[in-house]
């Protein structure tokens, strides 16, 4: 299947890059793949390595820039399902190059990064492995061009961060924080997941570019709420908003790499890249205005608020990441496009400042051996690079001019002073910029203030001193994108964000200006006011904070953690347990019942409501023969229920009967086929069970048994009866009015009309099985082998119960007469019972071996087969065993039905793919007569191959099931020398 | 023909699903079989009951529902057939292992 590409212009440079999107997109997960097969002491090749695939990404998403820039898009699909409409379709707009560089040139200063933070002592390629593996599933997300691969991508990324936190398992912290935001952001990823599904329903497509353009489709369709609501659950889980906002603490457990890369600048920019992916279908109307306000409201200023109390410099950090995607919501929420250029600056400019904070943070938590901003003090003088660099990121962080973070909240102040709606949430939103901008500020401040400044640090773990170079190099070239965004935006930042902003709004792209002089106007007096005030702010917190306890006053009990724990627990342990106590049960009986029940009523309940109404019943042209067949076959059947219990054997033999009848109806009624294979299976069957029945407690009737007069067990019965009646009863109307009605047309006459023309076959039935639906018989005939090997296995562990080891009651009578007779010597009665019957067997062989064959080859055009062909040579072989014994037959005859299996499967295996090498499909027959001499025409059909492969493959199965039942009587005496033994240690 | 198969049916049904409810892993193996036998026959009989009409062609020529019986559902029984041995197969061996293991025969494990 070739890969079937779509070009979206006639552009000839897109059409040739469009494949490049492929590279890109699986290059991480190879590289992925690679690293985990790196030795776990080979850390710094690992680095090497994945940051020799982070470039390669890097080099090509920067060379494909020219072809997004002016609004142009890269499109390659591949097709996978296109009847169900489901494609791999890569796509890369302007909004997409933008996120894709931040994946990548981050992803690849992380690299550089991690490479001097991590300790040799850790496995360290897998962190690179699953790195990588976290980097192809965010560029997957944003690259995606169809909703349902985003969605995979996305529960992909869910996985990969889920395994990056709990880097170091050993750490039952990192642990629960994995598990924490796994739970979290993997359930709202399966609620958007289900959001998209039903957005792709009302769009009647899911491809992406057929969802962007159908906004107004969707937005007034009458499940718009649940498909916003939905969705919404996933992006906001993902961006850590309030209510969810709480995992995102709790993950920094993982190492700090991790932190600077999925918590700043990917991971939790997940939620706001698909908010904005998807702004022009589902914003600007009062759901979205109110759900995404609110939750970015309160998350930008409890967040903010909650960062200023944390003693951790990570958990600062972390609650600082929160409040700023709190601001990207907001932004999004307004419905403004100007709002949402704002949003995508502010995207790119927080992974900037907050990435080499948190590698900041990293470097002290390395050099120093603590976060605790207690603990840290006055270190400008052992570091003043990394120092001074973590001065300028957080000025940008605090929104100081000059800086990229100022220019973005200078947007964001601007647009929440307009008002684009009136209610009270849109008036009081410049007052919570404000007042938030403001602890932004404090807990700037303080990051720097407590780390940087003060008295020199007591008892550290460690002597502080500056990083090698290249771990702080990553951090410099961030900052410097900080400065000079901040600076000169126009020059530097311009393009690339209005190629973004003009991807995602299209036609109503704003008019925009990037200058860092506005004039004198309100956004800046509130940035003044927030500086100020962030200042006097902190001044008057700074004795309080350098000795309080972690967590905000008045908040401090109220843990996000605590609650979902709570609920955890409840979900998973209280309610289930509960639900097992009421509604389940650990014996089979009642489990029975139930299913049995429920599969009646399910049966019953839309027959009905149909209105079903079973046919007449009429005695018509009823052959008395064949009345008198069931007759006998309805003894056997109630006999074989009635005698199971303390008959075994009695209810077997009426068990046969049955099927002998089911046999008979088979010929009866056209079906030569069924009836072979039905005979043959069942002798198989009769023998194994004959073998099984050894091993069965003797269970002796008494009539005397208090149990049954019991009344609760009659009621019991009664019930069950009544439920096997009514079982009974309805398959019989079902099936009467069902077989009494005309046969519709259905596909059989296809099959009967190209058996012989296309399969080459004149047994239509045996033409199906190994031709036409050849695929289905060979996952057949791998059941049975699995069956084959569960049984084999089964039984290699089994201990027979020790009342059973004992020799047979007819064994030991005769032993005793030969015992009796000085004449005979002990086994003699064994070898000549039934000594004429055994010759017969054994002479069987060969003529069961030519049966086999005269099925196997009649097969194609006649009744017969490899299924039946099968049955009946193991059966030839189980007539050995039972002429001369499991040793006699297993010193003449080479039994290997492992062997025969595996060759069966093989066989029919290579037969499918040989049909690949002449470019047919899996599986393609090809078939020809040939005239052998003496013989005559016979059919050369690659079908005979198959059924050579089925042959072989039934004939092992059957065979290994039953020698390993037999096997056990071999067994059994062994076992019971070892149980007397044991037995003889114990009683003295 | 029908109404006879349809009663064989439903007692087959009734004498396995009974069988299944019963307390000894035996029983149930028995059940079991008598109502595979009863699947097998009713999905047979969806390709309608026909005397002497086989799915089988005369060389050379083509076939149709007019002159032969269905063959899918006889292919459907086929392998049902094969699958129904390994399927008892194994539950005999479950069932000895569990008599092994517990030393009792009931299906729960214990009386």
């Amino acid at each position: 299947m070739l890969p079937f590409i779509r070009y979206d212009r006639g552009n000839t440079d897109i059409e040739t890059a469009a494949p490049l999107l492929l590279i890109l997109s699986l290059a991480p997960f190879a590289g992925s793949l690679a690293a985990i097969f790196l030795p776990s002491d080979k850390g710094t090749a690992a680095a090497w390595f994945s940051g020799a695939v982070a470039l390669l990404c890097q080099l090509l998403v920067a060379g494909l820039y020219p072809l997004v820039a002016s609004g142009g898009v890269l499109r390659y699909d591949l097709q996978w399902l296109p009847e169900l409409g489901l494609n791999i379709t890569l796509r890369m707009d302007g909004f997409a190059w933008m996120f894709a560089s931040i994946i990548t040139a981050i992803g690849l200063l992380v690299v550089v990064y991690a490479r001097y933070y991590m300790s040799a002592s850790d496995p360290v390629p897998r962190f690179f492995s699953m790195f990588l593996a976290f980097m192809g599933a965010m560029l997957g997300i944003v690259l995606s061009g169809n909703i349902i691969q985003l969605a995979v991508f996305w529960e992909l990324t869910s996985i990969t961060s889920f395994l990056l936190i709990g880097y170091w398992h050993h750490n039952a912290q990192a642990r629960d924080g994995a598990r924490m935001a796994l739970t979290i952001t993997g359930t709202g990823g399966l609620c958007m997941f289900v959001g998209l599904i039903l957005m792709g329903h009302i769009v009647g497509s899911y491809d992406l570019d057929a969802v962007l353009s159908s906004g107004n489709v969707i937005r007034e369709h009458p499940l718009y709420t649940t498909v916003l609501i939905l969705i919404l659950l996933g992006a906001l889980t993902k961006s850590a908003q309030f209510p969810f906002h709480f995992w995102l603490p709790h993950a920094m457990a993982a190492p700090t790499p991790v932190s600077a890369y999925l918590h700043s600048a990917t991971l939790v920019k997940a939620g706001v890249f698909l908010l904005i992916r998807l702004w022009p279908v589902l914003a600007g109307t009062d759901a979205w205005f109110w759900i995404v306000g609110c939750a970015g409201l309160t998350t930008l200023l409890l967040g903010a608020y909650f960062a200023i109390f944390q003693q951790d410099l990570k958990g600062l950090l972390a609650y600082s990441t929160i409040s700023h995607l709190g601001l990207i919501t907001v932004l999004l929420s307004l419905g403004s496009p100007l709002a949402a250029v704002a949003a995508i600056f502010h995207t790119m400019n927080h992974a900037t400042f907050k990435a080499s904070l948190f590698m900041a943070a990293g470097i002290i938590d390395h050099e120093t051996g603590t976060r605790d901003m207690r603990k840290l003090s006055g270190l400008f003088r052992y570091m003043p690079f990394t120092a001074t660099l973590a001065m300028v990121a957080s000025a940008a962080m605090a929104g100081v001019p000059l800086l990229n973070g100022f220019l973005s909240k200078e947007m964001f102040f601007a647009e929440a002073i307009e008002t684009h709606r009136y209610n009270i949430l849109d008036t009081i939103t410049p007052y919570v910029a404000t007042l938030a901008s403001m602890f932004a500020v404090t807990y700037s401040l303080r990051f720097i203030y407590s780390v940087f400044f003060g008295p020199p640090p007591k008892d550290l773990p460690k002597i502080p001193h500056e990083p090698p170079h290249w771990m702080r190099a990553p951090i410099e070239f961030l900052v410097l994108a900080c400065l000079v965004v901040g600076v000169i935006p126009a020059f530097t930042i311009g393009p690339f964000l209005h190629a973004a902003v003009q991807s995602v709004l299209g036609d109503s792209t704003p008019v925009y200006s990037l200058a860092v002089w506005h004039g004198w106007n309100l956004p800046l007096a509130m940035s003044l006011v927030a500086l100020i005030g962030g200042v006097v702010l902190f001044l008057l917190m700074k004795s309080y904070l350098a000795t309080s306890i972690e967590g905000p006053p008045f908040f401090r009990r109220l843990e996000g953690q605590r609650i979902f724990e709570r609920v955890l627990v409840t979900l998973s342990w209280k309610w289930a347990r509960w639900l097992e106590r009421t509604a389940s049960s650990r014996r089979l009986q009642p489990q029975m019942r139930i299913l049995v029940f429920i599969a009646f009523v399910a049966g019953t309940l839309p027959l009905l409501l149909q209105g079903f109404k079973p046919s007449a019943m009429a005695l018509r042209s009823v052959d008395p023969a064949f009345a008198l067949l069931w007759i006998i076959g309805i003894i056997c059947a109630v006999g074989a229920a009635y005698q199971a219990k303390f008959h075994r054997l009695a209810a077997l033999v009426l068990l046969g009967g049955a099927g002998l009848v089911t046999c008979i109806t088979f010929v009866w009624l056209s079906a030569p086929d069924l009836a072979v294979t039905q005979l043959l299976v069942e002798i198989v069957t009769t023998v194994l069970i004959l073998l099984g029945l050894r091993w069965l407690p003797k269970r002796i009737e008494d009539p005397n048994d208090p149990e049954l007069m019991n009344f609760p067990v009659r009621l019991r019965r009664l019930r069950d009866l009544a439920l096997a009646l009514a079982c009974g009863v309805g398959m019989m109307l079902v099936s009467y009015t069902m077989m009494t009605r005309n046969i519709p047309d259905t596909i059989s006459s296809y099959f009967l009309e190209r058996a012989y023309s296309e399969g080459g076959g004149t047994n239509v039935v045996n033409v199906i099985l190994v031709d036409f639906r050849g695929f289905d018989t060979l996952g057949e005939i791998a059941v049975l082998c699995i069956v084959a090997l569960t049984v084999f296995s089964l039984l290699r562990r089994f201990r027979p119960a020790t009342e059973s080891l004992e020799k047979p009651e007819q064994q030991k009578i005769q032993n005793a007469f030969d015992d009796d007779h000085p004449d005979r010597k002990k086994g003699d009665s064994i070898a000549e019972y039934l000594l004429i019957p055994s010759v017969i067997m054994r002479w069987m062989f060969p003529v069961i071996g030519m049966l086999t064959a005269f099925l196997f080859f009649r097969g194609h055009d006649l009744p017969g087969g490899g299924f039946a062909a099968g049955i009946a040579m193991s059966i030839a072989f189980i007539l050995q065993y039972m002429a001369g014994g499991t040793r006699w037959v297993e010193e003449r005859l080479r039994i290997h039905p492992l062997r025969w299996m595996s060759i069966g499967l093989l066989v029919a295996m290579a037969t499918g793919l040989g049909s690949w090498l002449f470019g047919y499909p899996f599986l393609t027959s090809h078939m020809q007569y040939a005239n052998l001499p003496l013989i005559g025409k016979i059919p050369l059909a690659t079908a005979i191959l198959f059924d050579l492969g089925v042959f072989s493959l039934v004939l092992g199965a059957t065979v290994l099931i039953l020698i390993a039942l037999a096997h056990q009587s071999v067994r059994a005496p062994r076992a019971q020398v070892k149980a007397a033994r044991m037995a003889g240690k114990e009683t003295p | 023909m029908e109404l006879v198969l349809s009663i064989g049916i439903g007692v087959l049904t009734a004498s396995g699903v009974w069988l299944l409810f019963r307390p000894r892993t035996y029983q149930v193996i028995i059940g079991l079989s008598l109502l595979s036998y009863a699947v097998n026959l009713f999905i047979f009989g969806m390709g309608r009951l026909r005397v002497n009409a086989p799915p089988v062609l005369e060389p050379g020529g083509t076939g149709g529902l007019l002159t032969h019986t269905d063959p899918i559902p006889q292919a459907l029984v086929l392998t049902a057939i094969v699958i129904g041995f390994a399927m008892t197969s194994l539950f005999l061996v479950v069932l000895l292992a569990s008599r092994g293991f517990t030393g009792t025969d009931h299906v729960d494990g214990r009386e």
